[in-house]
């Protein structure tokens, strides 16, 4: 089959910034050029429009496993192909978790029948995620882990964490940590500071990200893992993944698009669909955050993507799940937040959710001849009122909803494949 | 104007709070009278406590029976919340019962936020986690109108467990929207920085907090926040922050004392403190029962009057 993508702006972040046509064959990139003209190829008009190499999220929850009320690896992808992602990582905080080959080949095979979008676990870092033993890593690795991760359990124990990057950094496998010091963060449920003060509800001070950070660059460096820093969310961790990074360790970091859009004003009220770890900070943080972003010190934006039915969040705020789901509106929200007010430019918004995670988990993506043709069209003219129950994940929790946001996903092209398709009206066609 | 709710003291005007206390004034002649009327005949007043608390459930109780209501009482404990009956589901079943009025304590933030959001009735925060305590800020609050007669200029002092203490934070935003100064003082790690950034005054020394004060307020403190490592002892809290004669003495001369109650003696204010003459303690007792009259009076009122829409 051949398919064709007419006069689209063509964006990777890196060699591309220009109208080409791209011709699509037997799922690989067959030719990027000024004209291309084939009879014998459906072609798709992208006139006015941006062509982007396809969004790959490096922190996605399906729940699958264990949590099917949640979200399924069917409408997790299905809402990944709708946020025009071709790829998404997911974390193993699955029942049971991801710590062996059986669950990594379980998913792989649902995700094969059933998904939109491809799909890469993540392995655990200790069996069970219990933070006692190490995984086999090993194994792990020969069914195709790429990156290991105890999610929102993070290691307490230092001398545990550093055999775990000791033994992982063997197999070069990326150590993607959530930096929470339990001792600090205590029963919080929200950033600590002027609001928490004002409504009462208990704090998460910045210290308890930054003391694990620190403790997690010193480990890093000593045993020369490569340390990826989940949902960076404070003015201070920006600073020491910076210095980190002159120094020599070999860091990366992710941060969300709430963490880099909202603060925690929107707290105020308790809506619970604000309620994530971290938690929303404030707009100093979301400043530096964003400064991070624009000189490297932040390499990617990940969703954190992390669906809840709405009987998690219709409860007081101290006892709702923390996480929101956001992975159909990433893009629009940073889009819209950021690139329109003029502080991160559209090649480098690209380049953080497509460029970077594809080379962390070392895929072969982007518009080069022969690669698989994974790639995302937008209009980003185009304007649109954020509705949950519009939503293809089952998790309905966004503080977005009802924001207007602006870069509606047109198509989203998997291995050549067209596997979302607006037709009009706001995501409602399958395809 | 109040609306269908009463859920906080930060989201009322200053006219929201001087209504109240108006009619709260009128309430207390009811009550100190023969304390029979017939104002909520017909309605129902239902108090649903998840965290225990006899004073206040009673004191409410008490102000919809002298008003005429019918009134019911549900004690439950949380952890059914959490075992799966939710909390909307559990408040839903009381309405059906044809309440008008639901007053609920929590030990969470904003439950009753959440209640009042998916409920017809009106709904009255009893309390709620560490966030508000409206109806006992009201009460100290009558109670120093009675005893001041104005609030412009006058300096409070508010003292001990700040940090953990919906009483506080009431207090806090009621005092300053009818145009008190208000001081907090407390050990550190019960009073962060960040109550400055409330408009209050911070104080870590509590002779210089209670200097030439109008009001002195001690809060109770709970005990397992030692456990906790939030203070050495009570030995030393009560050493270093309980209310004593002596410090009263560095208050004003006509400076009165009030408490939340029930007082840990000794601790927080010493027994010879808590029965001195400048102590208001059992008047604010009183006043509760005429502040929440007033309360249910309003609320009902209006929806009598379908002011609100439900």
């Amino acid at each position: 089959m051949k398919l064709v993508i007419k006069d689209g702006i063509v964006i990777d972040g890196e060699r591309f910034n220009e109208k080409a046509d791209i011709l699509i064959e037997n799922g690989k990139i067959k030719g990027i050029e000024k004209r291309i003209s084939l009879n014998d190829a459906i072609s798709i008009d992208a006139k006015g429009k941006h062509v982007f190499p396809g969004f790959i999220d490096m922190h996605t929850h399906l729940r699958q496993p264990g949590f099917e009320e949640k979200e399924t690896i069917k409408t997790g992808t299905h809402a990944a192909v709708a946020g025009g992602y071709t790829t998404v990582a997911c974390m193993p905080n699955t029942n049971p978790v991801i710590d062996n080959e059986i669950v990594v080949e379980y998913i792989k095979s649902i995700a094969e029948k059933e998904g939109y979008c491809k799909v890469i676990p993540i392995g655990a870092m200790t069996k069970g995620m219990l933070g006692e033993e190490i995984s086999e890593m090993a194994k792990l690795k020969d069914v195709g882990i790429v990156a290991l991760s105890d999610d929102g359990f993070p290691i307490m124990n230092s001398g545990l964490m550093k055999r775990i990057m000791t033994y992982g950094n063997m197999y070069g496998l990326l150590m993607i940590t959530h930096c929470e010091d339990k001792m600090l963060s205590g029963e919080g449920v929200m950033n600590n500071g002027i609001i928490s003060t004002k409504i009462g509800l208990r704090g998460i001070p910045h210290e308890a990200e930054e003391v694990m950070l620190a403790r997690n660059i010193i480990l890093a460096k000593s045993t020369g893992a490569k340390l990826h820093v989940a949902h960076v969310s404070t003015k201070d961790s920006v600073e020491l993944i910076r210095r980190a990074k002159a120094d020599g360790v070999d860091i990366t970091a992710e941060v969300t698009p709430h963490n880099l859009c909202l603060t925690e004003d929107m707290v105020d009220g308790f809506d619970t669909n604000t309620k994530a770890y971290p938690p929303l900070r404030t707009k100093e943080d979301v400043d530096a955050l964003i400064e991070g972003l624009k000189d490297g010190t932040i390499d990617v934006i990940a969703t954190d993507h992390a669906p809840h039915t709405k009987d998690d969040k219709k409860v007081p705020y101290e006892i709702a799940a923390f996480g929101i789901s956001g992975i159909e509106i990433a893009f629009s929200v940073v889009y819209t937040y950021l690139v329109k007010n003029g502080l991160i430019a559209i090649d480098d918004l690209v380049k953080r959710m497509s460029i970077v995670p594809s080379k962390l988990l070392k895929l072969t993506h982007g518009f080069k001849i022969g690669n698989d043709a994974d790639m995302t069209i937008v209009d980003l003219g185009k304007e649109y009122t954020v509705d949950v129950d519009n939503f293809k994940s089952k998790g309905k929790n966004s503080p977005f909803n009802g924001q207007k946001l602006y870069g509606v996903v047109e198509y989203t092209i998997v291995n050549g494949e067209i596997k979302f398709k607006n037709d009009g009206n706001y995501r409602v066609s399958n395809v | 104007m109040i609306g269908k709710d009463v859920l906080g003291i930060r989201e009322m005007s200053k006219e929201d709070l001087l209504e109240i206390l108006d009619t709260a004034g009128e309430m207390k002649k009811i009550l100190v009278g023969n304390k029979d009327s017939d104002i909520l005949r017909g309605k129902t007043v239902v108090t649903i406590f998840f965290e225990p608390s006899t004073r206040t459930r009673l004191s409410f109780e008490m102000a919809a029976k002298y008003l005429g209501a019918h009134f019911g009482n549900i004690e439950t404990k949380t952890s059914s919340v959490v075992k799966g009956e939710s909390l909307i589901d559990t408040v839903r079943t009381i309405e059906k019962m044809k309440a008008d009025v639901i007053v609920v304590r929590h030990n969470m933030s904003g439950a009753p936020h959440l209640m009042a959001k998916y409920l017809d009735a009106s709904v009255i925060n009893a309390g709620d986690g560490l966030n508000e305590h409206p109806t006992q800020a009201l009460l100290d609050l009558m109670t120093i109108r009675e005893k001041k007669g104005f609030f412009d200029g006058l300096k409070v002092v508010i003292v001990g467990d700040i940090v953990h203490s919906r009483v506080a934070r009431s207090n806090i935003w009621g005092l300053q929207k009818l145009g008190a100064e208000v001081r907090l003082v407390g050990p550190a790690t019960l009073l962060p920085k960040t109550f400055e950034k409330l408009g209050a005054k911070v104080y870590y020394d509590i002779d210089k907090a209670v200097d030439g004060v109008d009001v002195v307020m001690g809060l109770r403190i709970q005990l397992e926040r030692q456990k906790n490592g939030l203070f050495p002892s009570k030995d030393e809290f009560s050493k270093y922050f309980g209310i004593t004669e002596e410090r009263m003495g560095l208050a004003k001369k006509d400076a009165i004392l009030m408490h939340p109650g029930p007082i840990n003696r000794n601790v927080e204010l010493t027994s010879k403190a808590a029965n001195a003459t400048y102590s208001v303690i059992e008047e604010q007792v009183t006043n509760g029962v005429a502040v929440r009259m007033a309360l249910l009076k309003i609320l009902c009122e209006r929806r009598k009057s379908n002011e609100i829409s439900y």
